[in-house]
């Protein structure tokens, strides 16, 4: 059987590999050719070499959105994950219902984000109203602190559980042996816990980052980029130039800052999860 | 071992296949049944799609034509369209929004000078032009204006013959907050900014201070707008949102459909918007008696002899890259649409009043009130919004209106989006 496996790979390979290549191989060649070019449709694109590259560059709307993106996403990332852990040590110290907790606080997971974000523009508009205070299509830094809120709401469940099952996997000897030692429950908390959940301290702030990055679906709901693109994150504002612009150079603007954003997600969570890789401790 | 390298083989192979089975199953048949070439029509209009869909049966049913008609969702047609297009089976006939809309997509649009559709207007300016081509062919007239609600204004004291010019209109509308909680009804319906709402001001209503200007000018479309009448666009402005039935800080959050419940449930008087929200309204239990549309006066021009703001922005293309019977299909269906008895009367009831000699009458209220308007010497207002530079622009008055109202923002901002916003796109849209 080894030996077939040995001989035949290319074979068990074969359908995932072409589905990859045709769903995504091609159409990311594609788009990077694209975004060399002046089109109104992908048949009929001319090159005009990096004319794009250069308006998206000198485009002031995209520096910032990037720069709201980046405050976004860092403060999105430790909320998100302090709460999530917090919660997660929480639901483990065995207290009384946690499994009712843990799938209360997993749902809201379960919404899809264009929902959700409709769901609490209506709350956040009615409390602001009540406020006296103006709505979030008027107020860039309400829509952030919106946004904000909206996504920790959303993430931290599903963070949760991913700590929660790296709690759980840290055998009990260690924390036993460490409270016969005399450690207290911080230093239990800080040299054990810790250190024995990197691996899912890794993977929790790379999907953080790469949502916080590459989101879209909430941004258009809740603030729609409203007022004026002060609340537009990039993803949005590629999708703007892209789509809401009439006018062949705009689609190739579009391509060429969807470029350049792939790649800036792409080094940005690079770098994180070479960070964290290296605090990781074998177990 | 050999077998059971062949099973796994077959197995692969099967598994292969099964996960590109259903890419490409679409009908080979693309040439259309005997040669008399197909139709498809990708609909702008999602609240006309049931209507379509009949008459394209009723159409394939008497002549064998296949026509099929999909519908873009509301406010997604571009995008719609840039991907239906480049597909082999492409739509054959799609619309533009005016000029700015045909630049985008002249390379698509074919010369429709000879075809028999063309001969069907009622006026050349009825056709969208590509220099000398007829790169797009009008297929409704609509009117906007503002929405009376004539018995309110019966209970508050008024009648339709009272309000002539801007200063009435003020007048009336101010009265009438004044008495807001002795009459039980506000003055204007929300002017809502929220996506469904904002266009009624950011473009429509921006259209009056451009008409105005471009009228002083004699001029058709320019490159950089003065902003002469912007004044006057603040007073409407000032009217609407002061005199509503939310406070002006809620506008932001406001949408189309809570002005138009509104209107229709008695707590507004007026209502900015055109005769394609009649059949809404009727549908809500609103009766012809209860309604008129007047023109909006903005206390420029000649307010005496000002009528609705009459226009369209609809426009039929045909696909130019289409096979040579496909557009003839195309071309064939449309002239059918327009000259037989069916075709018309179902443009009349759906869409509203069409630019061709066989027109269907129609028993759209607000569409009479413009004839009216015209019959009695007053001049419509032409719809000059097609020329403003981009979707962009819109967006841009569109904040800074939404700002001013909640008092966030300055009218400066809205005048300089309007001014200065107006010649950046420009450039930026012909460049």
């Amino acid at each position: 059987m080894e030996k077939a496996i040995r001989r035949y790979w290319p074979i068990f390979v074969l359908p995932t590999l072409a589905a990859f290549c045709i769903g995504f191989i091609y159409p990311f060649v594609q788009g990077l050719y694209l975004s060399f070019c002046k089109f109104t449709t992908i048949k009929k694109a001319t090159f005009n070499g990096i004319d794009n590259y250069a308006y998206a560059i000198q485009d002031s709307g995209f520096w910032h959105s990037f720069w709201f993106t980046a405050l976004f996403t860092v403060v999105s990332t430790v909320l998100i994950n302090v709460i999530a852990f917090a919660i997660a040590l929480a639901l483990t110290s065995k207290i009384k219902g946690s499994n009712v907790f843990r799938t209360v606080f997993f749902m809201p997971n379960l919404i899809g984000g264009i929902v959700l974000g409709y769901i609490w523009q209506i709350l956040l508009n009615c409390a602001l109203s009540l406020l006296q205070k103006p709505l979030l299509a008027l107020n860039a830094t309400y829509g952030f602190i919106g946004l904000i809120i909206l996504m920790c709401w959303q993430q931290i469940g599903y963070m949760m559980i991913i700590y929660i099952a790296g709690l759980q996997s840290i055998p009990d000897d260690y924390i036993e042996a460490a409270k016969i030692d005399g450690a207290t429950n911080r230093q239990v908390l800080f040299r054990i816990k810790i250190p024995n959940v990197m691996p899912s301290i890794t993977i929790c702030t790379f999907l953080t980052i790469t949502n916080g990055f590459k989101l879209f679906d909430q941004n258009l709901a809740l603030t729609g980029g409203e007022p004026a693109h002060a609340s537009e994150m990039l993803a949005l504002d590629i999708y703007n130039t892209f789509y809401s612009r009439t006018g062949p150079q705009w689609k190739g603007y579009g391509q060429a800052k969807a470029v350049i954003f792939c790649i800036m997600v792409i080094i940005i969570s690079m770098i994180q999860l070479k960070f964290t890789k290296s605090r990781e401790v074998q177990q | 071992m050999k077998i059971k390298n062949v099973l796994a083989l077959g197995l692969v192979a099967t598994m292969a296949v099964a996960a590109f089975v259903g890419c490409g199953d679409k009908g080979k048949d693309s040439a259309g049944a005997d040669g008399k070439g197909k139709v498809y029509y990708l609909n702008f209009k999602p609240e006309a799609d049931e209507a379509w869909q009949e008459i394209a049966k009723q159409y394939t049913d008497e002549t064998g034509v296949e026509v099929s008609v999909i519908t873009a969702a509301s406010g997604k047609y571009e995008e719609t369209l840039a991907s239906e297009i480049t597909k082999d089976e492409a739509p054959t006939l799609f619309q533009v929004n005016g000029p700015v809309g045909l630049a985008n997509w002249k390379d698509y649009c074919y010369d429709l000078k000879d075809s028999s559709l063309y001969k069907e207007l009622t006026s050349d300016s009825f056709a969208l032009y590509d220099d000398d081509a007829v790169a797009g062919i009008a297929y409704v007239i609509e009117s906007y204006g503002i929405i009376v609600n004539t018995e309110l204004l019966d209970k508050a004291g008024y009648k339709l013959e009272d309000i002539a010019s801007f200063d009435d209109l003020k007048k009336v509308a101010e009265d009438i907050t004044a008495r807001k909680d002795e009459l039980g009804f506000a003055a204007f319906t929300s002017a809502g900014m929220d996506g469904s709402s904002d266009w009624r001001f950011k473009t429509h209503l921006a259209n009056l201070p451009i008409y105005f200007e471009y009228q002083d000018k004699k001029i058709d479309s320019t490159d950089a707008i003065e902003g002469k009448y912007l004044d006057n666009y603040k007073n409407i402005w000032d009217l609407y949102i002061n005199n509503a039935t939310c406070k002006p800080a809620d506008l932001a959050g406001k949408t189309g459909d809570d002005a138009e419940n509104e209107f229709a449930s008695g707590e507004a008087v007026f209502y900015q918007n055109g005769s394609w929200e009649y059949k809404n309204l009727t549908d809500k239990g609103m009766k012809d008696d209860q309604l008129a549309m007047i023109p909006i006066y903005i206390g420029a021009g000649d307010e005496a002899n000002q009528g609705l703001c009459t226009g369209t922005e609809n426009y039929w293309c045909v696909n130019a890259e289409a096979s040579e019977e496909d557009i003839q299909a195309t071309i064939d269906f449309l002239t059918w649409m327009v000259t037989s008895d069916a075709g018309t009367k179902m443009l009349a009831d759906n869409i509203g009043v069409i630019p061709f000699k066989k027109a269907a009458d129609t028993t759209n209220l607000f569409v009479l009130n413009d004839r009216k308007y015209t019959e009695d010497g007053k001049t419509p207002v032409s719809w000059n919004f097609t020329t403003m530079p981009s979707e962009e622009w819109k967006n841009g008055v569109g904040s800074a209106l939404t700002a001013y109202a909640a008092g966030t923002g300055k009218w400066d901002d809205v005048v300089k989006a309007f001014v200065d916003g107006w010649a950046s796109e420009y450039k930026a849209a012909n460049n």
